[in-house]
């Protein structure tokens, strides 16, 4: 934004309407930006960080919206269609796994169940699991980290070594192990819904010294920091300092490694369900339905292609979009 | 560095114990609160009364978790017998665990399938260091040309793809579409030529998650160290722009790069889950992920630990690494 040289005079002006455009961005520049501001504009110009943030949006939307959509076509996740299925093989008849007007994305085969339902709703276990382990693992790294580096002491020791032991543990093999020993029925939840939750719960439990070891560092070097001594020495309490001078400081590297955490949790969640431990059938997920699509990779190659472009595309969006945070949010990566 | 190196395996040593307790906690412990019996889950669905109370005498389920825990720990070191119900069952040192399911002792398991999975962690390796950290050098020093953006496309495409669904689809086009390869493990001692071709999509697909997630972080590491001072320094001291890349900047992008080496490879050295299930590979990943879904723990466990001992001796090689290539970290 370049300031006018001299001051706009009535006449020398265009119009009344731009010189006050003029006006507010030179308030605007002598004012200064706070943090948040800056990034947000650092952000609108990364073309392809926005991208990504509109298919997350779109896919927030038909994910929430599956029963509607699902209903508007006509279609059930769950309806058997076994007319189409050619009785010999096992497979849908008509080209490319059964793309028809009723059929969108094809049908499954043996039963025929129609692709595009389930991958409706498969978008809303991913997004599910992928937010809310993410927010569990946000919110026990945010309150250990901060605790141990604002306290110190045996405490940060003993946080520091459990989360040095967990990031060395073989954690794929850890998240299979608990969740596949998770009982059936647990808190009044049956079926599916406790196979997610459990896996938000554990996907979550292995996300935090992630974050935890991000914000410990952090409040490590803010604590030191003179705003801090100011409060202390106005008589603030260790809470106040805590929540009302550190939290605000650590909101970006927090937003950071939420976006970036999403992703990876959703290809967990995935690979949960094409091992056979996550969602329980016939519920709909997008890594179960991967992991039926592999006895069919010769025969119907469409069934697999379907689910693995949905995943990618999700995960491809959300990565776009958390670089373009980080680079927004990231003073040093002006260049 | 001898201190350094008697403190590390210390602190390794007791890592081990921490995650056998955590394993013993998770199988034995988790399945109690939520109110099932171990001893039938150990013999099979269709168990007799008689057989699950024998599998429980032998394993000593009835003893509290620290007695357990002591008795698997002395049957590494001094094998164990196991004796209930009439038979008496000898597995001998090492024993990490006798499985009543498939009705073997673990270590041969582990010991079979452990070659499987060291050939795909290694072979892939090789390829994704050559290729990963190439691509992230040459994107960081032709920042923004079309090179650049074009392997950090890649790349980004490479981080958001499951490794089974690039397995599938690479099984699909050259095994089954194009012919050119015969997707089949051959074990080693049988064929090298068909281990080999066996091992090539596994190999590339793997290679490829990880090549694109090492490229990333080279560039990042790369471009920061173009920046230092130490570098301007070698330039301005007439050193040729090879030297100055190739031996000032190499060795201290090398080190990040070294520490996911070593955790990534521990990982996968405990197996490849993924990749192993998706072409179907005999490895340490087939195992458990086989034994999680027959609920055969003595397995687990016994792949679990092969895994954290992996991870454990991965991590400590790569301290010991560091102090050689980057003269900045003394160990003490």
């Amino acid at each position: 934004m370049t300031a006018p040289l001299h001051e706009p005079t009535a006449e020398a002006a265009p119009s009344a309407a731009e010189e006050a455009a003029l006006v507010s961005a030179d308030a605007k520049a002598v004012q200064g930006r706070s943090l948040g501001r800056i990034a947000w504009e650092r952000l609108k110009r990364d073309k392809l960080a926005l991208t990504g943030g509109a298919v997350v949006l779109f896919l927030v939307v038909i994910a929430l919206l599956a029963p509607v959509i699902t209903s508007l076509l006509g279609q059930d996740p769950n309806e058997y269609h076994e007319n189409l299925i050619d009785p010999l093989f096992g497979t849908p008849t008509g080209s490319l796994g059964g793309i028809s007007g009723d059929h969108l994305l094809g049908v499954e085969p043996v039963n025929g169940r129609d692709i595009l339902a389930r991958i409706l709703y498969g978008a809303r276990i991913s997004l599910l699991v992928g937010f809310l382990s993410a927010v569990v693992a946000v919110i026990l790294g945010t309150v250990l980290g901060i605790l141990a580096g604002f306290f110190g002491g045996w405490l940060d020791s003993v946080i520091s070594r459990v989360m040095d032991g967990l990031l060395a543990f073989p954690q794929l093999l850890f998240i299979i192990a608990l969740v596949s020993v998770m009982p059936n029925e647990m808190l009044g939840l049956t079926g599916s819904s406790v196979r997610v939750f459990v896996m938000i719960i554990v996907i979550g439990f292995f996300g935090w010294p992630y974050i935890g070891r991000v914000v410990r560092g952090q409040t490590l070097s803010l604590r030191e920091r003179e705003y801090v001594e100011a409060a202390r020495s106005l008589g603030a309490g260790r809470l106040y300092i805590l929540f009302k001078e550190l939290l605000p400081n650590l909101v970006a590297p927090i937003v950071v490694y939420t976006t970036m955490m999403i992703p990876t949790n959703i290809l967990t969640e995935a690979a949960l369900s094409f091992l056979g431990v996550g969602v329980k059938p016939p519920t709909a997920s997008w890594g179960q339905m991967l992991s039926s699509a592999i006895d069919y990779y010769e025969s119907d190659p469409m069934y697999m292609v379907v689910p693995g472009v949905a995943i990618f595309i999700t995960v491809l969006a959300f990565n776009l979009f958390g670089d373009g945070v980080r680079d927004a949010l990231d003073p040093k990566a002006s260049r | 560095m001898l201190a350094y190196l008697i403190r590390r395996l210390f602190a390794a040593a007791v890592m081990l114990v921490v995650i056998i307790m955590v394993v013993f906690g998770i199988f034995f412990l988790v399945p109690k609160w939520a109110g099932v019996d171990i001893a039938s889950s150990f013999v099979g669905k269709q168990a007799d009364p008689a057989s699950v109370e024998a599998v429980r005498q032998k394993l000593g389920l009835g003893d509290p978790i620290y007695a357990q825990v002591w008795e698997f720990f002395k049957g590494i070191f001094a094998g164990r017998t196991y004796s209930g119900g009439g038979d008496t069952i000898h597995c001998s040192a090492p024993c990490f665990g006798y499985s009543f399911r498939s009705e073997q002792a673990v270590w041969p398991v582990l010991t079979d399938r452990f070659p499987v999975t060291l050939g795909l962690a290694l072979g892939a390796a090789v390829l994704w260091l050559v290729f990963g950290v190439a691509a992230g050098v040459l994107s960081a020093l032709k920042r923004g040309t079309i090179w650049d953006r074009g392997a950090m496309v890649i790349a980004l495409g490479g981080v958001s793809l499951p490794i089974y669904f690039t397995g599938m689809l690479s099984l699909a086009i050259f095994a089954f579409g194009l012919k050119w390869i015969d997707a089949q493990y051959v074990p080693l001692e049988e064929s090298f030529g068909g281990w080999f071709g066996g091992m090539i999509l596994p190999w590339i697909t793997l290679a490829f998650l990880y090549a694109a997630m090492y490229a990333r972080i080279t560039r990042a590491t790369m471009m920061e160290i173009l920046g230092e001072d130490y570098i301007r320094t070698a330039r301005a001291k007439g050193l040729k722009e090879q030297t100055v890349i190739g031996k000032h900047a190499m060795r201290s992008t090398m080190t990040p790069i070294l520490t996911m080496l070593g955790m990534d490879l521990g990982a996968l050295i405990g197996g490849a889950i993924l990749t192993e299930s998706t072409f179907n590979l005999p490895g340490l990943g087939r195992a458990v992920l086989d034994a999680i879904r027959n609920q055969d723990l003595p397995i687990i466990v016994g792949v679990t630990l092969i895994t954290s001992l992996a991870v454990l001796v991965a991590n400590l090689v790569v301290d010991i690494l560091y102090a050689v290539i980057d003269p900045r970290v003394r160990l003490t």
